[in-house]
């Protein structure tokens, strides 16, 4: 393809009109003009925050038919279903920049997406319902509401209706918890082991350090990313610690202190090979959770198939009937 | 030009979905799904954008039945405001301190 000096200029024009709109702090909306790499910065991040809702529905329906009351299992379910929101929210966001929504299923259950690595945990127990909520969806609301304010608009809007909905979710997690912690002897020994299990991995849900994330930058230039990895981890530790008092439970790292001098919270080393480990697909469950989204996945075809095909009929019938 | 999301090649059309708050609002676009027909495309809209009871009515269109403006031709098709601020009220001053104007 010869590429016109029109079209040159045209793409001058739009890159000039991209970064003003940037520099402003405006947003950017799905047919302006941007940079390849910006598309495909958001492709990526949102479809992969997709493909983490909708995967991060296995580690909670686990438990769904094994909650411990109707109203929890009512609760449960409710949670569950937001997350399918959420997911469908983001794909739809996603598809905005271009690319379709089967590509997108596609890439995730062929193992050529990620998603969040917190979701190849297992959840053995009661009580990981608990954590999941509180510290699991507690660690994505520190991440997501920032992304309220992405310069991507589509993206923005997603995770405002996200963050609304959010926020129950922590808060129904923090009560497990509670009522675990403050039950028999034994109940509370589950809600610490289940805190024990989820502290860290929480922690790596804010992505590697500093230091050892390059794309932070530039996403940080484009005001998709508003704060560092490790700011948002700090301020989520942070909100963590009178939480953990007033839950009666220990938090599981023994080396976190509070720094008067910059007012923030460091933390004990974290265990950055299981990180890698896990986003490598050597966690517990990242064969399972795939394994489980592809079955449904291929299970659920025929249903596609007939529904389209039972609209393609109607349509035609109603044709003929004119 | 249709919505952007569509591309017309997926096996479900995609729907762009319109949510009335209240009684007494207008429709306002909440997002887009995808789904067979119109009756499975109300449904989905329900169970995805009114959960906690955010709407009392419901409107879905086919994303390739929409029409919309082309945002490189902003310029020429957006009538520049410029000197055109007679249509605002405030461009009027003789009328001040006089009341009910």
């Amino acid at each position: 393809m010869v590429t016109t000096t029109a079209e040159l200029a045209e793409d001058e024009d739009g890159r000039a009109r991209f970064d003003a709109l940037i520099a402003a702090d405006q947003r950017i909306e799905p047919r302006d003009w941007m940079p390849d790499k910006y598309r495909r910065t958001l492709v990526r991040q949102i479809s992969q925050h997709a493909h983490s809702e909708i995967i991060g529905m296995q580690p909670e329906a686990n438990w769904i038919t094994r909650a411990p009351s109707l109203k929890r299992k009512a609760i449960l379910m409710a949670k569950v279903q937001d997350e399918a929101g959420h997911g469908l929210y983001l794909y739809a966001a996603a598809q905005t920049l271009g690319i379709s929504r089967e590509e997108m299923t596609a890439q995730l259950i062929e193992g050529r997406a990620r998603y969040s690595s917190i979701f190849n945990y297992h959840t053995p127990t009661w009580a990981d319902m608990g954590a999941i909520g509180w510290l699991v969806d507690g660690a994505a609301i520190c991440n997501q509401v920032p992304l309220c304010r992405a310069s991507y608009g589509p993206y923005g809007r997603a995770m405002v209706r996200i963050c609304k909905e959010e926020s129950f979710h922590q808060r129904q997690g923090f009560e497990i918890l509670y009522e675990l912690s403050h039950g028999t002897p034994e109940q509370k020994q589950m809600a610490q082991d289940a805190v024990d299990r989820w502290y860290w991995p929480s922690l790596m849900m804010f992505g590697p350090s500093d230091d050892a994330s390059p794309n932070s930058a530039q996403s940080m230039a484009w005001n998709i990313k508003r704060f560092s990895n490790d700011e948002l981890r700090q301020r989520f530790v942070g909100m963590c610690v009178p939480q953990f008092e007033a839950l009666g439970l220990e938090c599981p790292d023994k080396d976190l202190r509070y720094d008067e001098e910059t007012g923030t919270w460091i933390t004990g080393e974290i265990d950055w090979d299981e990180f890698a480990a896990v986003l490598d697909g050597r966690g517990p469950a990242n064969a399972a959770r795939l394994r489980h989204r592809r079955e449904a996945h291929d299970d659920g075809a025929w249903v596609r198939e007939a529904a389209a095909e039972y609209a393609r009929k109607q349509h035609d019938s109603e044709r003929v009937a004119v | 030009m249709p919505t952007p999301g569509e591309t017309g090649t997926e096996a479900w059309p995609l729907w762009e979905v319109f949510v009335r708050a209240n009684r007494g609002l207008s429709h306002v676009h909440a997002g887009s799904l995808h789904a067979p027909d119109e009756a499975m495309a109300l449904r989905n809209a329900r169970d995805l954008y009114t959960r906690r009871s955010e709407g009392v009515s419901i409107w879905v269109v086919p994303a390739a039945a929409i029409t919309t403006s082309d945002p490189d031709a902003k310029g020429a098709f957006f009538e520049s405001p410029a000197g055109k601020n007679y249509r605002h009220a405030v461009y009027y001053t003789r009328a001040e301190g006089v009341k009910h104007l």
